[in-house]
């Protein structure tokens, strides 16, 4: 491919987990870049324990975009998945492509739009919870 | 062993194994500067001027008004710089179009800086120039047109007969850079008014490296590169024998029976991709079109991923996308065609060969199908 991606990112790009919608989603994140032409929607499900704590069950993306977006949509899944929801909303662009072992510098910014959509489902869940 | 299918013959072709076979002899074996007077010297000479002939013959030029240079950007760069500085200050005026190569654009932008006024034209929804746009372009200050022959992207042909037409009619030069179309379209430069013409040899089964720039006897340019007097005093250094005998072979190679074996097979393409839901051929059909150029826009998905998957499928492709750029910029030719941004990162380019055959073509249709569905699959642009 055109930009050197390493083998965790083509393997994510070529298998993207958690990929879809989730019906009933506690919040749902859409982020949009008109210029390079990434979408990319994040669907969250978010449930108390027994403890009370809020807990990130359920996480889903939907992404138009190349193959960094499709493998930071995946691998930000993957690091949110059942993780309380006060440890996921810590989760930043750096996290993800460490965890992808690094992204061409070009495309360090559909690493961003991961989080933010992911922040932005937080957000939308946190507004129609405190209702 | 996977298969391979190399679709991006418009980036680059594969050596033609028997062109490869006639160069061999001029890298050890003569090997001689064809400046030098000796008999080592002459041998090259003789190759360097038998391999003009043959290049001159194909585009009905005289031999003496073809100009070897290192590829098709720096022919251009020749054409409208060596152009300009014969021309400025008396005319400054360039026009050209939107959909141009960069080899074109960029030297015209570079231009602007040195006191040049270009014209960019529009194109329409095909691709092709309006010859009465440049009829209204023309001022007393113009003394170039240059038009893209085939392009690149869309494998739009242009009308380059009218255009040259009216060039003669308002006694201004008309350039064309044929780097896509040379021996698929027949050019001949008298008949179609050609003042001066873009050649290369690496889209046409030939090496790297080399290609050429067709002047018209009595055309004065400025050379840009100053040396030992090469190429009639317009592009010193000494020739590229090995590159240039190539060349010439993979013009004589060339054949009208593969130029119709890649149309019934681009045209088998097309008509497989446009039975997938949702999308947008880009470019014209039929004769207009570049015999071995598909350009397509697959809607909701994005053109970096869909060559991705193609890739990991051993099938060789380029997208318009802007992910794919390093700019993050979408292609010009398809914005000038009125693609949103969305359409144009949605785009494939496939471009065949003398090599690709009917089961290349099957095999890319079947699997592009499965990779518009998956990639879809995962498309927030999808209802």
């Amino acid at each position: 491919m055109a930009l050197k991606y390493n083998k965790k990112v083509l393997k994510e790009f070529m298998n993207p987990q958690n990929m879809g919608e989730i019906k009933n989603a506690s919040g749902v994140g859409k982020i949009g870049n008109p210029t390079c032409g990434d979408i990319l929607w994040a669907y969250i499900k978010v449930e108390k324990n027994e403890k009370g704590e809020e807990i990130l069950t359920d996480i889903k993306f939907k992404t138009f975009g190349c193959a960094a977006a499709i493998a930071t949509s995946s691998m930000i899944t993957k690091l949110a998945k059942g993780k309380k929801l006060s440890e996921v909303e810590k989760i930043n662009y750096k996290d993800i492509v460490d965890a992808l072992g690094g992204l061409p510098n070009i495309k360090i910014h559909c690493s961003a739009m991961a989080s933010q959509a992911l922040k932005k489902a937080i957000e939308e869940y946190k507004s129609g919870a405190k209702k | 062993m996977k298969k391979e299918i190399y679709f991006d013959n418009a980036a680059t072709t594969k050596v033609d194994e028997k062109v490869v076979k006639e160069m061999i002899p001029y890298f050890a074996e003569n090997y001689g500067n064809a400046s030098s007077q000796h008999d080592v010297g002459i041998k090259a000479k003789e190759a360097l001027e038998r391999s003009r002939k043959i290049i001159a013959k194909s585009i009905k030029a005289n031999i003496g008004e073809i100009i070897f240079t290192s590829g098709g950007t720096e022919a251009n760069n020749l054409a409208l710089k060596g152009l300009f500085f014969s021309n400025y200050p008396q005319k400054n005026h360039i026009i050209t179009t939107k959909i141009e190569h960069d080899s074109i654009l960029n030297v015209c932008k570079w231009l602007e800086s040195q006191g040049a006024q270009i014209t960019y034209l529009d194109v329409d929804k095909e691709g092709f120039v309006d010859v009465e746009d440049i009829r209204k372009a023309i001022t007393d200050k113009t003394f170039l047109v240059s038009v893209i022959h085939g392009n690149n992207e869309i494998g739009t042909i242009q009308n380059i007969d009218e255009i040259g037409k009216l060039c003669k009619e308002k006694k201004v030069l008309f350039h064309t850079d044929a780097c896509q179309s040379f021996t698929k379209v027949p050019i001949n430069v008298e008949k179609q008014n050609l003042d001066l013409v873009t050649l290369n040899a690496h889209k046409i089964y030939g090496p790297k490296g080399v290609g050429a720039l067709y002047v018209k006897d009595g055309i004065k340019i400025t050379p840009i590169a100053h040396g030992g007097g090469h190429e009639k005093k317009l592009r010193s250094g000494t020739e590229n024998i090995p590159g240039i005998v190539g060349f010439a072979k993979s013009v004589e190679f060339a054949s009208e029976k593969d130029i119709k074996k890649m149309t019934l097979l681009r045209d088998k393409l097309i008509d497989g991709l446009l039975k997938i839901e949702d999308v947008k051929l880009n470019g014209p059909t039929g004769d207009k079109r570049l015999c071995n150029n598909v350009n397509i826009s697959f809607n909701n998905i994005e053109g970096e991923a869909i060559g991705g998957y193609l890739e990991n499928e051993g099938i060789y492709t380029s997208t318009g996308s802007a992910c794919m750029s390093n700019t993050l910029q979408t292609s010009h030719v398809l914005k000038a065609l009125g693609l949103g941004p969305l359409q144009s990162n949605s785009s494939l380019r496939i471009s065949i060969s003398k090599y690709t055959n009917e089961e290349d073509v099957d095999y890319f249709l079947e699997k592009i199908t499965k990779v518009v569905k998956k990639l879809r699959s995962i498309s927030p642009l999808m209802r």
